[in-house]
């Protein structure tokens, strides 16, 4: 079964630790939310968790393996990773950089095959970027780019996918329906989805779970009914926050500032 | 939904063919082209008796002389071209040359010094490469954690740019400084060294051999370059092994590098301009990019010279005149086209 877990995690950045202890783990078909303060970090503990970075302290397992046991490409073919931004220098096609996802899965071939492209073109279907295909990645709105990133983490075709602050940039419809994709790919497939967001309404949604990072070493996790409570999240958010039932839906909202 | 595979394969074939047909045009070109004409009927002929090591008539010794200096300038213009091409893969930024890190910079001061002593062609030629290797590895060493670790700070490719350039400086400093105590008599041949110059360059195996495991090891490599290219550091979590990528992209093309200028001086702008141009006809993907631009930058740099001893024929210019002069206007056309 997929899973990741952290056992006695340590970050810092330089003199400041982040992150003190966490043992923690996501297992198949959960969706987990980390939220916290800029800063807090949040970034960094993902990623750690996707590899590219190494822990202060502590190990990161993936199945219950440590990540730097993992073989890079047997690792690639279990998690995937979206980083918060990117910068194109070169003018690869939009179907190029989505096949690029396809790479661990081609071993020593040179070229990719068809269900590569097959891989690729339903990611980018579903992102409804199909149309963009042929188009240089450099000329896409930052929205369309966003997106396109998502459908290249979708064709990497992993159990588990981490994605910092996969909402960025999209518009309303997009997030909506971004995020709705995410759960479903945890409910119906059984896959693990760690992502970062700053919508306290989008994670409370779509999430089963959610990981609090205040920045100073402290963190608390468990499942959303636990965890999304207005007076704990504003405790880590620095800002006092009112929760509203509309619909059967739990709506946050920060509180109107007395300064 | 149709799935259709682009024929990815057949455009490569075509492409790579169609340069290679075009490069082994440039090479009779060049055989042809000079003071005394060999006409295309006598061809066959000639290269029959070039090839049965026998070139009696003056077709044959003129095919052969120019033609064996056309096979230098070709592995030259190769070898700078694939060098520029990973520097640019490397770094991430299409702006980069074989020539950015300062490679090229260390080859001056060594040969410079070596011509300010007097000393012999063959030792010019060691102290260029020593001069480039002694930079190369001094590179290394300053930026080794940059190009090592694959999870690197953000940036780290530009530490080792920054690095480089500031080296390179230092190089230049050197140089000017050589030049500006250096008796009359030996400025010419200093200077025609800096400019890259291909009159004199004998024909050896050596920087073929070099070129042909360079050209090897990048083609080897040429998917990890595309998702350099595209992901930076974060292709780790593709399975590519960044810092070991990097670290050969840097070894391999410095010594590309070195053995370029070794046999030719620092020539200019075919490590730039080549892979853009190449990057603008058949775009960013480097399975078929490097093929393609070790040919085109091979073709340029025959054409180059041909057009460097012949254009005010009885006197030759330098090859690096030449290839400034037209990879200049190029450039900046396409710097322009860039920003549009």
């Amino acid at each position: 079964m997929n899973s990741i877990s952290t056992h006695d995690l340590r970050l810092s950045i330089g003199q400041r630790i982040l992150v003190q202890g966490l043992d923690w783990t996501a297992q198949a078909g959960e969706c987990w939310s980390i939220i916290g303060r800029n800063g807090a970090g949040k970034s960094t503990l993902l990623r750690t968790l996707a590899g590219l970075q190494r822990p202060n302290g502590g190990s990161v397992q993936v199945n219950g393996r440590a990540v730097a046991d993992w073989p890079l490409t047997e690792l690639a073919r279990e998690r995937a990773f979206l980083a918060q931004s990117r910068h194109d220098a070169f003018a690869y096609t939009v179907l190029e950089s989505v096949l690029s996802a396809r790479h661990p899965y081609h071993a020593n071939r040179y070229w990719e095959g068809s269900d590569d492209h097959q891989a690729a073109l339903l990611a980018l279907a579903s992102m409804e970027v199909d149309d963009l295909a042929a188009r240089d990645v450099r000329t896409l709105s930052g929205g369309e780019r966003q997106r396109v990133a998502i459908a290249a983490l979708l064709a990497q075709q992993t159990p588990l996918l981490l994605l910092d602050e996969p909402a960025n940039a999209l518009d309303l419809a997009h997030q909506v329906s971004v995020m709705g994709l995410l759960a479903r790919l945890c409910r119906e497939q059984n896959r693990t989805v760690v992502m970062i967001g700053h919508d306290l309404n989008l994670a409370s949604r779509i999430s089963t779970h959610a990981l609090l990072l205040m920045g100073d070493g402290r963190w608390t996790a468990g499942p959303n009914d636990q965890i999304m409570r207005p007076a704990l999240l504003g405790d880590y958010l620095g800002h006092p926050i009112d929760m509203i039932e509309h619909e059967g839906r739990r709506i946050f909202i920060p509180k109107e500032g007395s300064a | 939904m149709q799935a259709s595979v682009p024929p990815l394969r057949q455009r490569a074939t075509l492409i790579v063919g169609a340069m290679l047909a075009f490069s082994i045009a440039t090479l009779l070109f060049a055989g042809m082209t000079g003071s005394i004409r060999v006409p295309l009927d006598e061809i066959p002929d000639a290269l029959r008796q070039l090839a049965s090591g026998q070139p009696d008539s003056l077709s044959a010794s003129l095919l052969e002389l120019r033609v064996s200096r056309a096979l230098v300038a070709f592995a030259t213009g190769g070898g700078l071209a694939l060098a520029g091409l990973m520097m640019q893969a490397l770094l991430r930024n299409p702006l980069a040359d074989p020539y950015v890190l300062g490679v090229s910079s260390g080859a001056s001061v060594g040969a410079l010094l070596a011509l300010l002593l007097m000393a012999s062609t063959l030792m010019v030629d060691a102290a260029a490469l020593a001069g480039a290797i002694g930079v190369a590895v001094l590179l290394y060493l300053l930026a080794r954690r940059d190009l090592r670790s694959g999870q690197a700070a953000e940036g780290g490719a530009s530490m080792l740019l920054l690095t480089g350039v500031i080296v390179s400086a230092l190089c230049s400093s050197v140089v000017t400084l050589m030049l500006s105590i250096a008796p009359e008599g030996r400025l010419r041949s200093m200077i025609f060294w800096l400019i890259g110059d291909l009159a004199g360059a004998p024909l050896r195996l050596l920087p073929w051999l070099i070129l042909a495991g360079c050209l090897l090891y990048a083609m080897r490599n040429a998917r990890a370059m595309n998702m350099v290219a595209l992901h930076a550091e974060n292709a780790v979590t593709l399975g590519v092994r960044v810092g070991a990528l990097r670290k050969g992209l840097f070894f391999v093309s410095a010594l590309l590098t070195a053995s370029a200028v070794t046999s030719a001086g620092s020539i200019g702008f075919v490590g730039l301009i080549v892979p853009h141009a190449c990057r603008f006809a058949f775009g960013p993907d480097h399975r078929v990019l490097i093929p393609a631009v070790v040919l085109a930058g091979g073709a340029f740099l025959v054409l180059c010279d041909t057009l460097a001893r012949t254009i005010i024929a009885p006197q030759q210019l330098p090859v690096g005149a030449i290839t400034a002069m037209i990879g200049a206007p190029v450039f900046l056309y396409q710097l322009h086209r860039l920003r549009k």
